[in-house]
């Protein structure tokens, strides 16, 4: 493999200041993707600059109610946080969904949002792939695509985003922070992803050399009853075929409030907005939660082999809502 | 219940945990990969990105100018090898036989070895060589409607016939006619196949990692042109086999690069490389056809099964085997043919056609009891045959019902409503299931020599493979009763391909076989000891040979039968399928260790429920390769998806075979994936008769639409 070098940092600036002074580098959190690519030749980084002991590791309430988390938090320690499966159960749950316990005590917040795709095209570089070789086309449109995206998609690309744990952070209206060399900034996570059109190989809008500094929750009352399933084709360890994050406030019978959002159906977290507004003002019982599923799914537009994609997303979003809504009642 | 130890000896049928466990738990054993040299360098394969077609050139110049890059074998340089021989396993796969012509038969065929002086710098290297094809349009579709698929005879007949099956069908009472398929399958040790070559004092001697180190000899000696004495294999520990572990390209390549460079090379294949290298188990699409009498007496039975090979070699997954063993029927037919494509060559893969073969044929008699309203287990008593179906043999015994009936008692299958889709618990609805399993009991020859030590203690040397099984363990108890002496006097030497022929681990044959040679020499040894007298300081040496002794075994039915269930629980909405728990008993013969022998049918049942629900290679068409060739892509089943697994036998005794052990390498898998999706029938209502059964196979089944 090609020869890398690596720099453990101790500070922000000094992080920044090393990719900044080599276009070749990369951030290196847990590893659990990065270097994985490294072995399959997808990413071949000159220079590791490894962020994992930055002071970024913490999980803070923030003034107004919400939470803020670290970028150098390991999926691990945000599961187990007391105050988030207290605040953000749906949080906990989704990073519990993902990978082993090796992988999560390794992986980091700032660096699963920025996990790559596990499309088998993507990963192996003998084969065209818009993601990692612009222009090269796309073999999984025509190809293999039991598990790709039904939502967002485009001719370019048909590939989902693997993260669980930014399902949840989608639902929730997280807003990711960052540093650059000209200062920090701040994207709220619905506009971190890029959609895909013709451009699949921009997946985020951070700026070139942007460190993730971390994630900051909102306060969402709504989210203490929250969940996240996650539908895989083995009971563990492994990406999503489909799965909901979801959140509640019933009052009376009738819906107050509603999250939802979907993983493995887009490039992206799909924040699910149309079923959310169906949902909001309407009695929460099963005839309500089917037509907020389908005025979602409305605009999906499967391929020839992951049309059972609908109909998992439909069902899922039924079960987990009517769990929900029962949950919300007692 | 284990099998009682026989007087005076202690030993057999004693649960003991591995002799090399503590090495092996430890770090300290090595395996082949791990083994250092001086002077070691390291290859790496580069394997072809076209289906099909022929290789126009290979640019070595820049790659040789690459740091620490010391040579590039290819198709241009390599030294012919001879492929025109019959080895241990029939004709050679050209598979192995690397870098002989230009013509590229399946994508991921060997196309150069790039050695370095690092692991590192080959990779690189090998990753960075351009390989300009010709690329020719290739053919890897697979379909039961192939016209170009013929019969092959493999190691059993193509076909078998008797009776009238058209009229027997005709006249029968209860018809199933139904098709089933199972998708390519890989072995995927734990252990990468690696090997190590180096040129010792006028000997090849290759560390290794393989199921048989003197069949490796035979086959590298032949192929190269070599004295077989001036070859030597060692394989102390290896990782896994499961079928795949015979002579491979890596082998081959590192004895031509060690030969090239006159010094130690290293070739280790990739997961991703082992897809394309390692051989794996053809996908079949087979057909059965079930006619029996109301009272399910089976009248007509036909099992086609087809499975696929390359176009340099000829293997073939023989489904239809196992209804030749199991059920009889006034006309019986089965067939076993392949058809050739632009792919690599499979091989043996752990119950080679009974696996698969397995899951079609005890599918098909769960619908065919459903058809009759008899229960499963009631409609196989009444299909026993008196002797084999089609050889016509006795059975040297045949403890198929007596496994069921333990295995129904324990299970607590008396209080099972046979109706589908009843059961409810939450989202979840649940069936149970069962199935039959049979594996042949067979023998090969081998050598062993047996030495008593001057300090009192023996010294076992025979070329056995341990390849995760125990057999290292068990070959130890073994020789400890045939002796008469406590295991801990025993020192059990195997894996290196100096101690004489002996069968490989494989066909269940193994430690049937060793065992054999083992006691022939341990009881001569005996013989020969003189009680009181002192032992002169070189021992004493006694060797076996048991060519003759297989060779005079009474020609039988000879099997180990037993009987799987599964409960499952199928959520439809989503597509999820749990097992819940599974229970196999066995009639397997004498059971050597009991511990490692329950790790042996359990490994086999949880294989099963992997093949039920999650194995699944998939290719892809415009490419001809594999899609998401890894462990990431390829799913086994995970520790959440494996519950309750239980294992037992019973006893099964063969008064007239003078080993008694069968071998139980692989009859756990045999049955395992056809009791889970009889299960999964049963909580649903819907037959799966295509495996895995995947969420989205369950979600577009949904529920209640039977035979949908």
């Amino acid at each position: 493999m090609k020869e890398f070098g690596y720099q453990r940092v101790f500070d922000v600036s000094g992080a920044l200041a090393l990719l900044d002074a080599d276009p070749d580098a990369r951030f290196l959190g847990g590893g659990t993707n990065l270097v994985d690519l490294m072995k399959a030749g997808v990413e071949r980084p000159a220079r590791l600059v490894d962020v994992r002991e930055l002071p970024l590791d913490r999980i803070e309430p923030t003034a107004d109610g919400g939470l803020r988390i670290g970028a150098t938090v390991t999926n691990s320690d945000l599961a187990a946080h007391p105050e988030v499966r207290r605040r953000y159960p749906a949080l906990a749950q989704a990073v519990l969904a993902g990978a082993s316990g090796q992988l999560r005590n390794m992986a980091t917040v700032g660096g699963n949002l920025l996990q790559r795709t596990r499309c088998g095209y993507f990963t192996d570089v003998t084969r065209p792939c818009n993601k990692r070789t612009p222009g090269s086309g796309c073999p999984a449109v025509e190809g293999e695509h039991r598990n790709h995206a039904i939502l967002g998609a485009s001719g370019h690309c048909v590939a989902v985003h693997p993260s669980d744990m930014a399902v949840a952070l989608t639902a929730f209206d997280a807003v990711v922070s960052y540093e650059t060399t000209d200062g920090p900034g701040a994207l709220p996570l619905s506009e971190f992803y890029l959609p895909v059109g013709g451009t699949p190989h921009l997946e985020t809008a951070l700026p070139q050399g942007a460190l993730i500094t971390g994630v900051t929750l909102p306060p969402a009352p709504i989210a203490a009853v929250s969940r996240y399933r996650k539908v895989r084709e083995r009971a563990s360890y492994a990406f999503a075929i489909g799965s909901v994050a979801a959140a509640l406030d019933v009052r009376d019978g009738v819906i107050q409030d509603a999250r939802l959002a979907f993983g493995a159906v887009a490039s992206r977290p799909w924040r699910a907005r149309s079923a959310e507004r169906t949902l909001t003002g309407a009695r929460a019982d099963g005839e309500t939660f089917a037509a907020a599923a389908d005025a979602e799914l409305a605009a999906a537009k499967p391929l020839p082999h992951n049309g059972y994609k609908v109909t998992l997303m439909r069902n899922l979003v039924v079960a987990v809502l009517t769990e929900l809504s029962e949950e919300a009642a007692r | 219940m284990t099998t009682a130890p026989t007087a005076h000896k202690g030993s057999v049928g004693v649960a003991r945990t591995r002799v090399e466990g503590r090495d092996k738990v430890t770090g300290a054993a090595r395996y082949a990969a791990e083994v250092p040299f001086a002077g070691l360098a390291y290859g790496w394969l580069a394997l072809s990105t076209v289906a099909r077609g022929r290789i126009r050139s290979v640019e070595t110049a820049g790659v040789l100018a690459m740091p620490g890059v010391l040579t590039v074998l290819h198709h241009g340089n390599a030294p012919r090898l001879d492929t025109g021989f019959v080895g241990f396993l029939g004709a050679p796969d050209p598979t192995c036989a690397v870098f002989q012509h230009d013509r590229v038969p399946h994508r991921g065929w060997p196309v150069a070895l790039v050695v370095a002086e690092t692991s590192e710098q080959a990779r690189e290297a090998a990753e960075a060589l351009v390989v300009h094809y010709e690329e020719e349009p290739h053919d890897i579709a697979f379909d039961g409607e192939r016209s170009d698929a013929y019969p092959v005879d493999g190691h059993m007949p193509a076909v078998t016939a008797k009776g009238d099956l058209e009229a027997e069908l005709a006249a029968s009472a209860v018809v199933v006619d139904a098709e089933y398929t199972t998708p390519e399958e890989h072995h995927n040790p734990m252990e990468p196949h690696a090997a190590t070559a180096r040129w010792d004092g006028g000997r090849l001697e290759v560390v290794d990692s393989n199921q048989g180190a003197t069949w490796v000899v035979s086959d590298l000696a032949q192929l190269f042109s070599l004295d077989p004495a001036s070859v030597r294999v060692r394989s102390e520990h290896v990782g896994g086999g499961f079928g795949s572990k015979g002579v491979r390209a890596h082998q081959v390549a590192a004895v031509m690069a060690a030969t090239a460079l006159r010094r130690p090379v290293r070739v280790v294949m990739t997961r991703r490389q082992m897809f394309s290298l390692a051989g794996y188990r053809s996908p079949t699409v087979q057909r059965l056809r079930l006619g029996a009498d109301a009272g399910g007496r089976l009248r007509a039975l036909e099992h086609r099964a087809l499975s696929l090979t390359s176009t340099v070699h000829e293997f073939i997954e023989p489904s239809a085997g196992a209804a030749r063993v199991m059920y009889d029927a006034d006309a019986h037919h089965t067939a076993n043919r392949v058809v050739r494509l632009d792919v690599p060559t499979p091989t043996w893969m752990r119950a080679p056609g009974e696996a698969p073969g397995s899951f079609a044929l005890e599918s098909a008699l769960d619908e065919l009891a459903e058809k009759c309203g008899l229960d499963p287990i009631e409609l196989r008593a009444r299909n026993e045959p008196e002797r084999g179906p089609v050889s016509g043999l006795p059975f040297s015994g045949r403890n198929l019902i007596a496994c069921f009936r333990e295995g129904a008692r324990r299970f607590g299958w008396a209080d099972r409503d046979p109706r589908p889709g009843l059961r409810r618990e939450g989202r979840w609805l649940l069936g149970t299931g069962t199935a039959a399993a049979s594996f042949p009991a067979r023998a090969r020859p081998s050598t062993a020599t047996v030495t008593a030590e001057a300090d009192g203690t023996f010294t076992v040397r025979i070329s056995a493979a341990d390849i995760g099984t125990g057999a290292r363990t068990a070959l130890t108890q073994v020789a400890a009763d045939a002796l008469e002496v406590g295991p801990e006097r025993v020192r059990m030497r195997i894996g290196d391909s100096d101690f004489g022929p002996a069968m490989i681990a494989g066909g269940s044959m193994g430690t049937r076989s060793w065992a054999w040679a083992i006691t022939a020499a341990a009881d001569e040894l005996r013989e020969r000891l003189i009680p009181g007298a002192g032992i002169p300081p070189e021992g004493v040496t006694v060797r076996s040979d048991t060519t003759a002794a297989v060779a005079a075994l009474t020609e039988t039915e000879r099997h180990s039968f037993g009987a799987q269930f599964a409960e499952v629980a199928v959520d439809v909405a989503t597509g999820e399928v749990r097992v819940r728990r599974m229970l196999g008993i066995f009639a397997a013969g004498r059971i050597v260790n009991p511990l490692t022998a329950r790790n042996q049918f359990v490994g086999g049942m949880i294989w099963g429920i992997s093949m039920a629900l999650h194995e699944e290679a998939v290719r892809d068409r415009a490419s001809g390769g594999h899609y998401a060739a890894d462990l990431a892509g390829y799913h086994v089943s995970a520790h959440a998806d494996v519950p309750h697994v239980e294992a037992d036998w019973i006893d099964d005794p063969d008064p007239d075979d003078p080993v008694g052990i069968k071998g139980i390498g692989e009859i756990g898998i045999v049955g395992a994936a056809a009791a889970v999706a009889n299960a999964v029938w049963h909580a649903t209502g819907v037959r799966h008769r295509s495996l895995p059964i995947r969420p989205d196979r369950v979600i577009l089944a949904g529920t209640g639409e039977p035979h949908a």
